[in-house]
């Protein structure tokens, strides 16, 4: 049995409350930090685990820690970034649901690491009954000492803010998080300064997903290097996976990055393999805003070897024939998805939640989502195609925030691997345009 | 004691060396060797803190970070917030990458933007039509219908046309910083985002007016002189008075002997050196009520500058130039022959236009 940093505990009746989730050796990681370590001795364990960001851009976050500046008199912050709204991916909700005091656990530790006193949780506002649910866990965390002033009577003072946000994806870039929990307008702002130095009310902040965190209090409780000892390369650790889709087992699962991903998809104690009676077509592995790839492309590599389930290697080949993790997000098509419909689903998301501040995504993210749109009901041009991938391009790399980028690569990778899938929409729309129709030329099927 | 001058920075732009200070942005930097390397500037509006960084035309690859540092950054970069370091290495004009780019904006900026210049007061003085005419395509790949708004009524004075707004955030920044209360701001998200006094409650302030200057299109615009007259047959004339809320430094622009508009005036990037109040810019309509300095110097971002669209007239870029010298293609060349003649494929012409004034 694979080892589980996070959902070990996961089924155990009533783990949402203090005293269960206590009983399972809950706090002991604050219990250690707070009395036996230094703030920079926690930092250094992070470093040494290796983790990396588990919000989508897999950053280590050790090395993000030692980047805050430490100004004198000046607040430092500690936000937790709860805005989960990429499509496929629902693993913090999922966490914070069920284990919120792991969560908060990871909150106090990593606020104690860096030396702030006043910390914020910023969930996505559609969760409300989550955020009910981490306020509850706060209140208990502080009636038992281990939040408020002199925690545990070692001088460390931490308050912990849960801030419900107003429901925009955008809000989940870091920057324009910290614009929406100053109550501003949630706009991404320009780069540099980074948070690090300049961020929430203009004083060096940290911001990680809640699974970065969360992961914090099994690092301080076994060491850096027993956390750098699991994974593969320089992918330590363990991942959340959102599986959704076509598949038998759709559900959260954690795995030990390295897992080959035939084995995520097929093996019972994943994903346990397509519907019946269907076949693997495509797969987008890291939410939507990762390019997407056909089925061949994702179980090997160009060299024939198995693909695996970590940054390194689901990035192998670039975008000409890889993809990212990203936040996990991992979405499995079988033959009766039309690629040319979820790329327009897609763009029409990004579309909905651009913030309109940089004229390429703002224009560029509209403009996509009509020519699919077009190309999906039947009256598509030929020359869309390519106007697409060159909207896409002059997109990407060109905004303020990687919102654009998010917004260019699917419809860029879509094209690039099922060019022809496109085409037949436009050659023959009749027949596209069919309730259920979908393309089934020449394509791998697994 | 002896005097400390700042280290200087010095910074090649498109082969072109200038020092300047530390903390100059790359545009600034570029401006001070002059306009033919300067990049250009949609949002980014040096009197207005916090401007800049939107609308992406200003984007420059810098070849070589620092002398310290000289590896190239990964990315394109919007030169009016990216601050400058010893030994940087700027690519403008001189980069195929950097005009592709800006291309891009152009048509960005273009597909829901009204091709109403025929009956757009901002016409002949739009930093939209320039830019299209310096960096843009001669036809349009756009076939999806353009965006509308509903109409907002702004009060008495400034008339807004959000079809045309580009979402500079220029004027959100002026009502906020030079006017003591805020009413006006961004509503909305993406493409639907709009300019808007919250609850379309109108701006009532002495210096509200100064939004229209702002303004690099037509989307606010001065009721007082709308439809009065194109701007290639006015005559500006700078002029003062004693004016006491403001500087009352303006510009009057003249039809014959009457002034049919009153703007603040603007350096030879188009800025306003000195915001006006709206007394002066509605209500001081007589040539006695003003002391006239004397015509007014056009230096770019107007028609009334010399033959700046004939074609026939243009000299080849600064850029082509260079590059031709330095380099051996650059993506921009623009023929001239193909100049008036819009090749647009005839189905285009049966969409229906939005109508010219919302
Ligand atoms: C448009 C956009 C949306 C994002 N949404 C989220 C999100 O919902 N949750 C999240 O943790 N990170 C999100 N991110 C990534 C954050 O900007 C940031 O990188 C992350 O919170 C850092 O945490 P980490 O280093 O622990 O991954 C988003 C980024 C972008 C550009
Ligand atoms: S890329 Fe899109 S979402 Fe990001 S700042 Fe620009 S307009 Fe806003
Ligand atoms: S002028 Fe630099 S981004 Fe607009």
């Amino acid at each position: 049995m694979a080892i589980k940093v996070l959902t070990e505990h996961i089924n155990v009746p009533g783990i949402e409350t203090f005293d269960v989730y206590r009983k399972q050796g809950g706090y002991t990681a604050v219990e250690k930090a707070l009395k036996t370590m230094t703030p920079d001795e926690v930092v250094e364990e992070v470093k040494k685990s290796g983790v990396r960001g588990r919000g989508g851009a897999g950053f280590p976050m050790g090395m993000k820690w030692s980047f805050l500046a430490k100004p004198e008199g000046v607040p430092r912050y500690l936000v937790c970034n709860a805005d989960e709204s990429e499509p496929g991916t629902f693993k913090d909700h999922y966490l914070m649901k069920t284990i919120p005091h792991l969560l908060i656990e990871g909150m106090i530790v990593s606020s104690f690491a860096l030396g702030a006193n006043k910390s914020f949780i910023y969930v996505r506002g559609e969760l409300m009954y989550v955020i009910h649910i981490l306020e509850k866990a706060i209140a208990e965390a502080k009636a038992a000492g281990f939040l408020g002033k002199n925690i545990l009577g070692s001088g460390y003072d931490l308050e912990l803010v849960v801030q419900p946000g107003g429901g925009a994806y955008i809000c989940g870039e870091e920057t324009a998080l910290l614009e929406s929990l100053e109550g501003k307008r949630g706009n991404p702002r320009n780069k540099p300064p980074f948070p690090a130095v300049k961020g929430l009310y203009q004083c060096p902040t940290v911001v990680n997903n809640v699974e970065s965190i969360a992961t914090t209090s099994w690092i301080v409780n076994h060491g850096g290097d027993a956390y750098a000892a699991i994974g593969i390369g320089r992918s330590t650790g363990t991942k959340l996976i959102s599986a959704s889709g076509h598949i038998n087992k759709p559900g959260v699962y954690e795995i030990e990055l390295g897992l080959p991903v035939e084995d995520f998809i097929y093996a019972d104690e994943w994903c346990g393999g397509i519907r019946p009676g269907h076949k693997l077509k495509a797969v987008v592995a890291g939410g939507s805003s990762v390019p997407i790839l056909p089925a061949n492309l994702i179980l090997k590599l160009g060299n024939g070897d198995k693909r695996l389930m970590s940054y390194e290697s689901l990035s192998e080949g670039g975008f000409q024939t890889g993809t990212m993790l990203g936040s996990g997000g991992f979405i499995v098509f079988d033959e009766t998805a039309c690629i040319v419909r979820n790329t327009w689903n897609f763009s029409r998301f990004y579309h909905h939640e651009s913030c309109g501040q940089c004229s390429p995504c703002r224009e560029g993210t509209g403009w996509m989502e009509k020519v699919l749109h077009r190309i999906e009901y039947g009256h598509g041009n030929q020359h869309d195609i390519d106007l697409l991938v060159d909207v896409a391009r002059r997109i990407e790399g060109n905004t303020i925030c990687p919102l654009g980028d998010a917004a260019a690569w699917p419809v860029a990778s879509a094209i690039r691997h099922f060019r022809d899938e496109f085409e037949w929409h436009i050659t023959n729309p009749h027949e596209a345009t069919q309730p259920g129709a979908v393309f089934k030329g020449d394509m791998a099927l697994v | 004691m002896e005097d400390v001058k700042p280290q200087l920075f010095k910074v090649t732009v498109d082969g072109i060396e200038v020092e300047v200070e530390p903390g100059t942005t790359i545009l600034q930097a570029a401006r001070k060797i002059g306009p033919e390397v300067a990049p250009p500037a949609m949002c980014y509006y040096q009197p207005l803190k916090g401007s800049g960084g939107k609308c992406r035309a200003c984007l420059v690859r810098v070849a070589a970070g620092s002398a310290k540092d000289p590896r190239p950054m990964p990315k394109l970069v919007a030169s009016c917030i990216t601050p400058v370091q010893d030994g940087m290495v700027v690519e403008n004009t001189t980069n195929p990458q950097v005009l592709d780019a800006r291309k891009g904006v152009v048509e960005f900026l273009l597909i829901n933007h009204p091709l109403d210049c025929p009956v757009c007061d901002q016409a002949g003085e739009c930093d939209l039509q320039n830019f299209a005419f310096d960096h843009g395509a001669a036809n349009t790949r756009y076939e999806e219908e353009r965006r509308t708004f509903d109409k907002h009524d702004l009060g008495p004075y400034v008339q807004l046309h959000m079809t045309r707004c580009i979402l500079c955030y220029r004027c959100v920044f002026t009502a906020d910083q030079i006017t003591n209360k805020r009413v006006h701001g961004v509503l909305n998200r993406g493409d639907a985002a709009e300019i808007g006094t919250y609850i379309e409650k109108a701006i009532d302030n002495d210096f509200s007016g100064n939004v229209i200057d702002v303004c690099p299109v037509g989307a606010l615009t001065d009721k007082t002189y709308r439809f009065k007259n194109r701007v290639w047959f006015t005559k500006p004339v700078d002029a003062h008075r004693d004016c006491p809320t403001c500087s009352g430094k303006v510009t009057l622009w003249y039809r014959g002997e009457e002034v049919i508009r009153v703007t603040a005036r603007r350096n030879e990037w188009n800025e306003v050196t000195e915001f006006i109040c709206n007394t002066c810019r509605f209500e001081t309509k007589n040539t006695s009520d003003w002391v006239i300095e004397g015509p007014t110097k056009i230096a770019r971002g107007s028609v009334i500058s010399a033959n700046k669209y004939r074609a026939d007239l243009q000299k080849p870029a600064f850029g082509q130039r260079l590059a031709a010298a330095q380099y051996k293609t650059v993506d921009d060349t623009r023929d001239t022959s193909q100049l008036g003649i819009q090749q647009l494929p005839p189905e285009r012409f049966n969409k229906s236009l939005p109508s010219a004034t919302e």
